[in-house]
């Protein structure tokens, strides 16, 4: 996994609450079996029309907004667990999200891709909005040492909570299952000694 | 210490605790299918490692599979890719396959019940947001991202923080034609699609102690759609009769052993949760959604109502503008065009039962397209054997395979863009059922009664 330290860049908003991971990767798009080319389909359904013309309206299609930052409505990423949703922001381009709610398994997702979710204050969240929309070439800087994000050209700086163990892991980029690996030995002891009055199956 | 259900089984498979207090936590059964694997086991082969304990994972095809001529090569190229894949990992990692044309196939979440692979005080994952159905039998179960999948199938463990824990209590008697669909879509526009992130939920109460285990696994099913990890519901003589005689239940002193054990499972009279709620069963209504998210949901007998966030305001237009509908309108005779009976929501028995008694000896409104899709093979065979397939077929509607079908439309199963889905699944996310449809969800009897009346009806005055 790539390492997460600091992240300068402006960034595009979505104004929109619970938006769902069937929005953000729709399931016909789930038929790959790798973790690459999602980005493509990214939002597909609010991007694109049906015959695969551009929906003028839609911000990713509106070329005074880009940036590594995606700056959502409360409630991002609920509804299925596809870790495909990840994928697909991150393959997009996007290395952080920001918004007030995270749906629990999108945001366990994202910190496995290295995807970092900047969660804010909805009145924090307002003012990014409100800079972005005063001026699309406003930045934000997160840095994840410090468990800060800032508005650039302002002094609004707000702090957010982070899990220190998965603070770890990506500052380091670090991966889960390098250290689960290294537990096997602990696994197997727990195992031995934690016989349920049941079996393992076939 | 009193303890609820959840602290028992958690404290009983953490294996080890590391920095912030994240617990490794120990799987004890892992659910896989095609859609969310093939990363994982790719992953395996890159770090050219083994499944670390295959006798505790168990595969199935359900979510890409057509629904009708299984025995069949399946015609969609990159559907067909998938299914073969997982074909191939499960035989090179040595992992049990419930595939296409085995008479165990079916939805993950009810084939695990039907086969007794569930079992209560169990931690149970899948990557797939349902596997919440699992705590019905009193179990810590979740759905998971296929990294994680990837780290169960290497070390059957995961790293977890505890999540918070909330009690909701359903207490009294339900009406006439309320369902436990009902009750779960009634408590999640109560605490909203979001109300529920961040916490395990536990139902409790009489009315949820007088569900079937059918009824509770359509209860836990839901609890993600409030944004919950999970939900679970304490094992009683219900949930041990249930398990009993079931194909991978202990068996004989065993099982006895086993039941002896799951009896010291339910939450201990004075244990405390971060927050309760408590509903009056004699409140609930038949449900019906009006909105994109399955929190956006009403009683039949009351109007879609004026958006009352202001904040919201922009999310709420945007979600009716794409259902068609306004703000003070009534769902009591809008007329629909398909209706959906299916899913790990209420693909099961005592759910097609419900249907086939509804409909016997009556017929499905001209215009509608009606269709039931049962949860397993094993669901499936029964239906047939109690002569259901042939009361559905008589009254017009189309009973085919099981799989996860238009609950999600990954297959050929899609509602087309504009028209109106009564479907018994459990997301009425923009384009879930297909790009554009328009999806209500609602019990199995609320969907039967609207493919046979061509709009939607009160079952409780039927």
């Amino acid at each position: 996994m790539e390492k997460f330290t600091l992240l300068q860049s402006t960034a595009v908003p979505l104004p929109i609450e619970d938006i769902d991971t069937d929005q953000i990767i729709p399931a016909r798009f789930l038929k790959a079996t790798t973790r690459e080319g999602f980005g493509d389909n990214l939002f597909r359904d609010w991007r694109y029309q049906p015959d695969g013309s551009q929906k003028a309206d839609f911000i990713l299609n509106n070329p005074i907004y880009k940036g590594a930052i995606l700056v959502a409505g409360r409630n991002f990423g609920c509804g299925s667990s596809r870790e495909h949703a990840a994928w697909a922001i991150a393959d997009y381009g996007f290395k952080a999200v920001v918004s007030s709610f995270f749906a629990d398994i999108f945001k366990g997702n994202a910190l496995n891709n290295g995807l970092l979710p900047v969660t804010v204050s909805d009145s924090f969240l307002n003012k990014i909005f409100e800079a972005i929309e005063n001026d699309s070439n406003a930045g934000l800087e997160i840095n994840l040492e410090n468990q800060s994000i800032s508005i650039s050209n302002s002094s609004e700086v707000e702090y957010f909570e982070m899990d220190p163990y998965k603070k770890i892991c990506l500052l380091n980029g670090y991966d889960d299952i390098d250290f689960l690996l290294s537990q096997k030995t602990i696994i197997s002891t727990f195992e031995e000694n934690n016989r349920y009055p049941f079996n393992p199956i076939n | 210490m009193a303890k609820t259900l959840f602290d028992k089984i958690w404290d009983n498979h953490v294996v080890n605790t590391v920095e912030g207090g994240t617990a490794v936590l120990y799987i004890d059964r892992h659910f896989i299918h095609e859609v969310t694997s093939p990363q994982a086991f790719d992953g395996l082969a890159s770090r050219n490692i083994p499944v670390f304990r295959t006798a505790q994972t168990i595969a199935t095809a359900d979510h890409n599979v057509p629904t009708v001529n299984q025995h069949l090569p399946i015609s969609e190229p990159l559907s067909k890719f998938q299914v073969d894949k997982l074909i191939e990992n499960c035989d090179k990692y040595g992992v049990s396959l419930y595939g296409l044309g085995h008479p165990y196939q079916g939805i993950v979440h009810v084939i695990g019940p039907e086969l007794g692979i569930t079992q209560p005080g169990m931690t149970i994952v899948c990557g797939d947001s349902h596997t919440s159905t699992h705590g019905a039998f009193g179990c810590i179960a979740f759905g998971i991202g296929t990294s994680q999948v990837e780290q169960v199938l290497a070390s059957q463990c995961l790293l977890q923080l505890k999540p918070k824990q909330m009690r909701i209590n359903v207490e009294g008697t339900l009406h006439q034609g309320v369902t436990a669909k009902d009750v779960i879509l009634y408590i999640i526009s109560k605490l909203t699609t979001s109300g529920g992130t961040g916490y395990f939920v536990e139902y409790a109460g009489s009315t949820i102690r007088n569900l079937s285990m059918e009824g509770r696994m359509t209860i836990c099913n839901m609890s993600i759609e409030m944004g919950a990890k999970g939900g679970l519901i304490a094992p009683d003589e219900k949930t041990f009769d249930y398990v009993n005689g079931k194909k991978y239940a202990p068996k004989d002193a065993a099982f006895d052993q086993a039941v002896s054990y799951w009896k010291t499972l339910p939450t201990d009279e004075d244990a405390s949760f971060d927050v309760e709620f408590t509903f009056q069963a004699s409140d609930i209504m038949p449900m019906v959604t009006y909105g994109t998210n399955p929190g956006m949901g009403m009683g039949i007998r009351q109007s879609i109502p004026q958006p009352l966030d202001p904040a919201n305001r922009n999310s709420f237009d945007k979600s009716l503008a794409y259902m068609g509908l306004q703000a003070g309108e009534s769902l009591l005779g809008k007329e629909i065009q398909h209706v959906f009976i299916g899913s790990c929501t209420n693909s099961r028995m005592e759910d097609l039962r419900l249907v086939a008694e509804y409909v016997k000896g009556k017929q499905k409104a001209p215009h509608v397209k009606a269709m039931i899709v049962p949860g397993s093979k094993q669901v499936e065979a029964q239906v047939i054997s109690e002569g259901l397939d042939l009361i559905f077929k008589t009254a017009g509607f189309d009973f085919r395979e099981p799989g996860c079908s238009a609950c999600l439309g990954m297959n050929e199963d899609k509602i087309p863009a504009n028209e109106y889905c009564v479907s018994t699944s459990n997301r009425n996310f923009e384009g879930r059922q297909g790009p554009g449809a328009r999806t209500i969800l609602t019990s199995p009897l609320m969907a039967a009664a609207a493919a046979i009346n061509g709009k939607i009806i009160d079952v409780s005055l039927d």
